[in-house]
């Protein structure tokens, strides 16, 4: 039934379907009000599942990790410099191969201090081993939370939902939280087969030599690589059970015959497909297509799904200062493997919240329009007048 | 719009270009801002009124812009009503109605930016303004304070002026309004419901009363 709903409450009865026996986080703005409601349906007994209050984010990584390698289900959320207090236990439970599942409401990363959204965050963590999957709206991000039990549990690898900050966590719109039946018939019963137990003592994460080390790495790439089908796979199964289809890794819009196509991730989709419908109705051959999946990268569905266009345009809230967008860089070398030669434009923007607005979007799409250019552009920029000292001599 | 993007690296430099929004696709939309200060309640109402939509068979979407979450710092909160479903999670620049929930705010905050002639302008205000700008608005004052202050004992001017709006534009039915109230708040009881909703059909009656005298 669909209800208007705030996009955290959504997220928290999403998880409170799945079941997690655990629940551990720190507040952050913008994720507080996801385990806030977590907190409140525990203490009023609407999810059976210990709350641990923790004394950092460290600390609430430390307790997710714990609590799956013991064999129950668990679930943390995070965001900005909380995420990043996070980051040594995040690539443990990586190398671990456990199956947790996290929210990342997608914030700015410090200094200057920013409470808003991009996602430098959890595209800081993109070497962590985490499955990150970014999603365009309150809907997607219920869906995906129950798409990512499967996807974790399946693979033994943990799934970080990344939901933009305010855009999707603060906004009330129209949300379809799937019933608790069709959800238990869709998530079985986590049943971890490496528990560990007293009664059958083993050693979880354990010292590891020059002599091994490089193939248990290897061993977590590989995995990380056929988690791609499960991702599809599993996508494919929830659209059957629940008629709703993310596209699995990539989700796109009027990609058929478009000649130039803006690449992106997140909130910021459901605009760029109200300027393709705009530039559509003005006879303008334009598409997009949305990196649902960042990690693992899928190179290959990139590849053939923007293979026939002209010109490519990547917008994204996130860059490696001094390097590029990100995003575009990766997207540039699958084309180049894969021997297609079309230029890949990199825009970044909505850094800090900064909004990208319809016409700001239409910018970008007309940019194509132009010689290519090789440097990565700011969309939105403001321009400081040049003649206005940074600091006043006296 | 013209740019060249040779000659300029900081491409899209002019900051009104960022700052505009153009509308595209906009049949049967609404857009709705609210100006007001922190502990207003500025956000519950944007909130309170995209629940009310909603059920009354709209789509509708509500979010706030927050500054530092404080109380009496300037707070936006947007909603938008539609026919059908709402992709964009964009502020909103051009709106159809804009509530003001403190007079402090006509002139610090860019309060007409992105109103056109005919827009609506719903101000928390004992009388109508001296100085109403320079477009030709259709204005909607009430005392949302006073009026709130018998109901509920402090000045929460939002329902009221959630009132105001029904009763001034129609998009939205009074019975829904009560009925989101009656939800939204019912973990504060049902004496703050009750006096909610009598602030919310006071803020409706002076609306319909002003509407027919004008």
């Amino acid at each position: 039934m669909r209800q208007q709903l705030e996009g955290s409450r959504a997220v928290a009865e999403a998880v409170q379907r799945c079941r997690p026996q655990v629940v551990a986080a720190y507040p952050i703005t913008p994720q507080t009000h996801i385990i806030e409601h977590l907190a409140q349906m525990v203490a009023d007994g609407e999810l059976a599942s210990e709350f641990v209050s923790v004394e950092s984010e460290f600390a609430a990584a430390s307790v997710v990790l714990g609590a799956v390698a013991t064999g129950s289900r668990a679930f943390t959320a995070s965001a900005s410099q909380g995420l990043l207090l996070m980051t040594e236990v995040l690539f443990n439970i990586a190398g671990l191969r456990l199956p947790v599942v996290m929210v990342c409401a997608n914030r700015a990363v410090g200094a200057p201090i920013n409470i808003f959204s991009d996602h430098q965050d959890s595209m800081a963590l993109r070497d962590a081993g985490w499955i990150q999957l970014y999603v365009e709206s309150n809907q997607e991000a219920v869906d995906t939370v129950i798409q990512a039990y499967r996807i974790a549990e399946t693979c033994e690898l943990p799934v970080m939902i990344c939901m933009d900050g305010f855009f999707l966590t603060h906004t009330f719109e129209p949300v379809d939280v799937p019933e608790q039946e069709a959800v238990d018939a869709f998530l079985p019963d986590f049943h971890f087969a490496r528990t560990l137990d007293p009664a059958q003592p083993m050693t979880l994460g354990g010292g590891s030599e020059p002599d091994n080390y490089q193939e248990y790495r290897h061993a977590q790439h590989q995995a990380m690589v056929s988690a791609a089908d499960e991702i599809d796979n599993i996508n494919t199964e929830f659209t059957q059970s629940f008629g709703r289809d993310y596209g699995g890794l990539i989700d796109h819009y009027q990609l058929e015959e478009a000649e130039v196509v803006l690449v992106t991730l997140g909130s910021v989709m459901g605009a760029v497909k109200d300027v393709v419908d705009s530039l559509r109705g003005q006879g303008q051959s334009v598409g997009a297509l949305r990196l649902r999946c960042f990690r693992p990268f899928p190179a290959t569905h990139l590849v053939a799904a923007l293979r026939n266009t002209r010109r490519i345009v990547v917008l994204e809230k996130a860059f490696s200062v001094g390097a590029d967008g990100i995003v575009a860089t990766e997207l540039r070398a699958a084309l180049h493997n894969a021997g297609v030669a079309i230029p890949v434009e990199s825009f970044i923007g909505g850094l800090g919240g900064r909004d990208l607005t319809l016409s700001l979007i239409e910018e970008v799409f007309r940019a194509a329009s132009a010689e290519p250019s090789a440097n990565c552009r700011f969309a939105g920029l403001n321009s400081l007048p040049d003649d206005i000292p940074i600091i006043e001599e006296t | 719009m013209n740019f060249d993007v040779n000659k300029d690296k900081r491409i899209f430099g002019q900051s009104d270009i960022a700052k505009s929004g153009k509308k595209v696709a906009t049949s049967g939309l609404h857009e709705i801002r609210f100006h007001g200060r922190g502990g207003q309640g500025a956000v519950s109402a944007a909130a309170l009124l995209s629940l009310a939509a909603f059920s009354d068979g709209f789509e509708a979407q509500a979010f706030p812009k927050f500054g530092s979450e404080r109380r009496g710092a300037p707070v936006e909160a947007y909603v938008r009503i539609s026919t059908i479903p709402i992709r964009r999670h964009n502020q909103v620049y051009q709106p159809d109605a804009v509530i003001i929930q403190d007079t402090t705010l006509l002139r610090s905050e860019p309060v007409f930016d992105g109103l056109e002639d005919g827009g609506l302008m719903i101000l928390n205000a004992e009388r109508r303004p001296e100085t109403l700008g320079t477009k030709a608005l259709r204005w909607v004052y009430l005392p949302a304070n006073r009026i709130s202050e018998t109901f509920l004992g402090r000045p929460l001017p939002n329902t009221v002026l959630l009132g105001a709006l029904a009763a001034a534009t129609g998009w939205v039915s009074l019975a829904a309004l009560e009925q989101a109230i009656g939800n939204h708040l019912v973990r504060k009881g049902e004496e703050v419901v009750t006096a909610n909703i009598n602030a919310l059909r006071e803020g409706y009656r002076i609306t319909l009363e002003q509407e027919e005298a004008s």
